[in-house]
């Protein structure tokens, strides 16, 4: 264990694994939460399945982002390109995999939530569908913001 | 982390579109014969078959709502949290049976056959045989003692009595049991219109204290103390003490006459759960629905009979229901 903290390259693999691992599992949580009230308007109506699917979909991008993240990291230190770094620049890619671990996970399963909710605006009406997707999208900005300065660290290294 | 009902509150949110709402009442109530009534209900989706009757349509709509909560809920312990509603329809039964051992005569039709918690042949053999084992803990003990009652005394005001305050109590227990606002408020709100209803009824016929003290089932809202006090005194006495309470707007109501009264009461639980409509998660939506879907079929009812006994429009619109949608 000591060693993986004396190690640059172990502590940004640890970095890149909890980006994509946290980030991945917000958005599990979020698109699975989402999916069942989806399943549940289609089970009544299959004629809203396209617009439930996007709502059911805006949850998954954290996993996305969490995933951009680790391939930035990896391809940065020696694994999929680039040199090994030293203990310090090991520290940085940790901290800087950190907003986007956490942010996408806390945010994935919010997301899912508020998506869940606005499928039953869209199940009752339809119509509002451009409205409803604005809830869920709300939630996105800081998954987007936790990506910006998880990037601005990674590359800068 | 609980279970969320993501799916199950998304398909009530379908279900709701079917629900009828005020238009469609208008529309049900304009309809010139009990006929055309039918044939407005049967394109809504009511009833199996074109000729379906009244009773089989409004039957069937609450069977299909006890279908989808069953499909809904399954965790055990809030599938039974459900049973408040159904409490009602099971000291029914009590009640009938009973009334029924002691008469020797077998009525037709006495008995609600679904939509109980308990078996209807199971009751009947329990009172049969008096023996109250094979009934849950909160029937048997009054089963026991307006069975005496009524074998003993013959007095049936008095079984209908213990037996509609175990009801109440019952309902509240499970209420305050369930931990859920929504089932908590509608035991609260139930109980305390009985409690006014007897209050009154009791009053006009002028009741004595150990009769009230029998009847009234405790609640938070109201203090039967100060209940039993009013009503032994006045009319005026328990409007003035209701004036005191969350219920001083059901006076003009009760003032108006009992079926006045009956709506005030069906309109404060309808807008009582009204926010349901907006929770995209837990059970709340679903026992909402099963509410709305109640009172619809109660505002149907009015309807047809109203069209049945030729009674004027205006007359019958007065005592329909603020719809859920």
């Amino acid at each position: 264990m000591e060693a993986l903290f004396e190690s640059g390259t172990g502590l940004a693999l640890l970095g890149a694994a909890f980006a994509s691992l946290f980030a991945g599992c917000g958005s599990a949580i979020g698109c699975g939460i989402a999916g069942q009230a989806a399943a549940g308007v289609v089970t009544e109506d299959p004629s809203k399945f396209a617009k439930v699917l996007i709502l059911e979909l805006l949850p998954g991008t954290q996993g996305i982002y969490g995933l951009i993240i680790a391939f930035v990291t990896l391809a940065g230190i020696g694994i999929l390109g680039g040199d090994a770094p030293t203990v310090a620049e090991g520290w940085y890619y940790f901290f800087g995999c950190l907003p986007i671990g956490f942010v996408g996970l806390i945010s994935g399963m919010h997301q899912g939530k508020t998506a869940a909710a606005s499928i039953g605006v869209v199940a009752k009406q339809p119509e509002q569908f451009g409205k409803s997707l604005i809830f869920p999208a709300m939630v996105e900005t800081y998954a987007i913001l936790a990506l910006l300065v998880s990037i601005l660290v990674v590359v800068s290294i | 982390m609980g279970e969320l009902y993501a799916y199950a509150v998304a398909r009530i949110r379908s279900k709701e579109l079917g629900l009828l709402n005020k238009q469609a009442l208008d529309q049900l109530l304009s309809s010139k014969t009990y006929e055309d009534c039918l044939r407005f209900l049967s394109e809504k989706g009511w009833g199996d078959s074109e000729n379906a009757t009244a009773e089989e349509m409004l039957a069937g709509e609450r069977d299909k709502t006890w279908e989808i909560v069953n499909e809904l809920v399954k965790d055990q312990k809030d599938k039974e949290t459900f049973n408040v509603f159904l409490y009602a329809n099971d000291f029914h039964n009590l009640k009938a049976a009973i009334k029924e051992a002691y008469t020797g005569k077998q009525v037709p039709n006495i008995f609600i056959e679904t939509g109980t918690t308990v078996g209807v042949d199971v009751i009947k053999e329990c009172v049969k045989n008096n023996d109250f084992l094979a009934l849950p803990d909160y029937m048997r003990k009054c089963a026991e003692e307006a069975y005496e009652v009524q074998f003993q005394t013959g007095d049936s005001q008095l079984c209908d009595i213990i037996i509609d305050k175990a009801t109440l109590e019952a309902i509240y227990q499970k209420g305050k049991e369930s931990k859920n606002d929504l089932i908590s408020g509608y035991a609260e709100l139930k109980c305390a219109a009985a409690n006014i209803n007897i209050a009154i009824r009791s009053c006009k016929t002028k009741k004595g204290k150990e009769f009230l003290e029998r009847a009234f089932a405790k609640i938070d809202t109201l203090n039967v103390d100060r209940l039993v006090e009013s009503a032994l005194n006045s009319e005026d006495a328990i409007y003035d003490y209701l004036e005191t309470t969350t219920y001083a707007d059901a006076i003009d109501a009760i003032k108006e006459s009992s079926s006045a009264f009956e709506k005030w009461c069906d309109d404060k639980i309808m807008n009582y759960i009204k926010p349901q409509k907006y929770k995209a998660f837990s059970y709340s939506p679903i026992a909402a629905y099963v509410l709305a879907k109640e009172n619809e079929i109660k505002s149907v009812r009015i309807i047809l009979s109203g069209k049945l006994n030729d009674l004027p429009e205006e007359e019958v619109k007065e005592r329909l229901r603020e719809m859920y949608v």
